[in-house]
């Protein structure tokens, strides 16, 4: 099957430190991808470079077959990718509704949105009211609250919730349940199944193993700048899948099926 | 895939059970310093709002009605209007958490542009005064352009080009003045902000009633368009914003552009309010227009505070300084007295802060 979303060789160092060397990367329609690997072995900066958060410098990447360089976040959504960052990307002093809406809002029909461009904020609260019902976050008691006074849990899940708005082809989710409590994890996994059943493909960086194995259609190993293979859960255990991108064993094939 | 629910892990079995209603919380806290502080937190124009009524109303006790008459109180207005209108340019600077320095010279640059422009080069008023509108315009884009491209630190930046422009003002002025009674002879548009009109008493200008219109266009534009937002976005955390979607870039030049817009119609209407063409009027309005933003409460770390704010920080000033010289105080308890509000203001502003920690 044709990758959605491929890479391939691609390279990227920060001065005298390399980030990635040599990295390729294959997401498959429909299908939820988990990147896991040590700590500085490069999977932000692959995902950053993928969703255009920062350019490679050298090697190729192809959504659906097309090539494409994305200069900024901005090319990568009009492409389909939504990406919920581990900074979250928030702007504190603005409202829940204005960040879910940032860069995209919805403007008033007719002459005051035509001419005086006003916004259109109660669709934007009620659209927003409704993602975050959805996604089971029913202690922010007011829309209009700034972020800044949410909990980060409750942030997290408003990254989520704009990203599983908005993705059309690819959502990129770097440590989301990193933050959360039990009960918000298990509704951010189920929200992902949801997308995916959609027909939109998921990429999830995450350190929790058992999310992992649990929801993942096929893992991609990540150690020292590069993948080093991808494995189904079924295939392996969850302590084979940490020898093998800590380097205490290596894997006998280089990709699964 | 409604089996993941079922899935996981054992002690996620319970969640089923778990509480659906939206949560609510009795807010011990009913004091009324703490509703105060909150409702400040959302409406942070009210602080300056209420200094100057208090101010508006003391000096008024004070001086009865030398003070508290149309006239007096539309003369404050006439005083403040170009800072007030420098401010406003100011505001949008420092909201992107930027500074602008410049924001006098390129006044003072725009109108001797306009003034030139008619008398040396006998080019129609309208004409020299589009010209000097670009030329501020011009200004501010060579600011947001070294900002948002180059990089450069805005304070850098903007001390720079403050020297660049008032030098160049001066050079191309030949350091002269063009009298009030050649403008009102051969082009009165130059004056137009001048423009006096008198209603019960309180008396009036064109640049007054700009002021004013400016200040809200700029207040809603701020509040209820997508530029708006990206404007606070971009001064609240840029890095942030810009992986959100917001072309903080494009976001910043065009605050810079608009800026030295601003300061152009600024210059245009210091020509009315002074009646010539002076190059060395107006050094202080960097400074002032800084004061207003900062009574104002706008914070200096950029992404808060309402251009509202700064509206009212000028007015403050101008109450000050009008009160005091009608009760026949020496001009430096003026400065004091700003001097204290400054301080008393970014200290109110990190106590209104504490309600979001």
């Amino acid at each position: 099957m044709e990758p959605i979303l491929k890479a391939r060789n691609l390279v990227k160092r920060f001065g005298r430190v390399t980030a990635l060397d040599g990295a390729d990367f294959d997401l498959r329609p429909g299908e939820i991808l988990s990147v896991i690997g040590d700590n500085g072995a490069g999977k932000s900066v692959m995902i950053k470079a993928l969703s255009g958060a920062l350019q490679v410098d050298s090697g190729e990447m192809m959504l659906e077959g097309t090539p494409f360089h994305f200069h900024s976040p901005i090319d990568a959504r009009a492409a389909g990718i939504e990406t919920v960052y581990q900074t979250l990307a928030m702007s504190p002093a603005l409202s829940i509704a204005d960040n879910m809406f940032m860069g995209r809002e919805l403007r008033r029909p007719g002459i005051r949105g035509q001419w005086f461009r006003q916004l259109d904020r109660p669709a934007m609260e009620k659209f927003a009211r409704d993602k975050l019902t959805e996604l089971g976050l029913l202690t922010i008691q007011n829309i209009n609250q700034a972020v800044e006074t949410l909990s980060g849990g409750q942030r997290q899940g408003i990254a989520v919730a704009r990203a599983a708005a908005f993705g059309s082809k690819v959502i990129i989710l770097d440590e989301p349940t990193a933050a959360l409590g039990v009960k918000e994890s298990r509704r951010v996994l189920e929200l992902i199944a949801d997308v995916k059943s959609r027909g939109i493909s998921i990429v999830l960086i995450s350190h929790n193993m058992p999310h992992v194995f649990e929801i993942s259609d096929r893992i991609h190993i990540h150690r020292l700048g590069k993948r080093l293979t991808v494995i189904k859960p079924g295939d392996y255990s969850m302590s084979d899948a940490v020898a093998f991108m800590t380097g205490a064993k290596h894997p006998d094939q280089e990709i699964a099926a | 895939m409604a089996e993941t629910a079922s899935k996981g892990q054992e002690f996620e079995s319970v969640l089923a059970d778990s509480a659906t209603e939206v949560a609510e919380f009795e807010d011990e806290r009913t004091g009324f310093v703490y509703r105060f502080q909150n409702v400040l937190h959302q409406n942070p124009a009210i602080v300056p709002l209420i200094v100057l009524v208090a101010a508006i109303v003391i000096f008024g006790l004070l001086l009865g009605s030398k003070f508290f008459s149309p006239f007096a109180l539309t003369l404050i207005l006439q005083q403040v209007q170009i800072v007030g209108i420098v401010a406003a340019a100011q505001s949008l600077v420092i909201l992107t958490a930027g500074i602008d320095l410049s924001v006098g010279a390129i006044m003072v640059l725009s109108s001797v542009v306009m003034g030139q422009f008619t008398f040396r080069y006998g080019l129609p008023p309208s004409v020299a005064v589009v010209c000097g509108l670009l030329c501020g315009t011009l200004c501010g884009f060579i600011n947001g352009w070294l900002v948002a491209k180059v990089k450069l630190p805005p304070f850098i930046v903007t001390l720079g080009m403050w020297q660049i422009v008032l030098a160049t003002n001066f050079l191309y002025s030949a350091n002269e003045t063009i009298r009030s009674q050649d403008i009102a002879e051969t082009a009165p548009l130059l004056q137009l902000f001048g423009t006096k009109f008198k209603v019960f008493g309180a008396v009036f200008t064109v640049g007054v009633i700009f002021m004013v219109v400016l200040v809200f266009a700029l207040a809603y534009a701020l509040k209820h368009t997508a530029w708006g937002r990206h404007v606070y976005a971009a001064g609240d955390d840029p890095e942030a914003a810009e992986l959100s979607g917001v072309q903080v870039d494009k976001v910043l030049i065009s605050v810079y552009v608009l800026s030295g817009l601003i300061c152009a119609f600024a210059g245009w209407a210091l020509i009315g309010r002074i009646g010539s063409v002076s190059p060395t009027s107006g050094q202080l309005a960097n400074i002032e227009s800084i004061t207003a933003v900062v009574i104002g409460g706008i914070s200096l770390f950029g992404g808060r505070g309402s251009i509202l704010g700064a509206f009212f920080g000028a007015l403050i000033v101008g109450v000050f300084t009008l009160g005091l010289r009608l009760l026949g105080a020496d001009a430096q308890w003026t400065f004091l007295l700003i001097g204290v509000l400054i301080i008393a203001a970014v200290a109110v502003d990190q106590w209104i802060r504490k309600v979001s920690v």
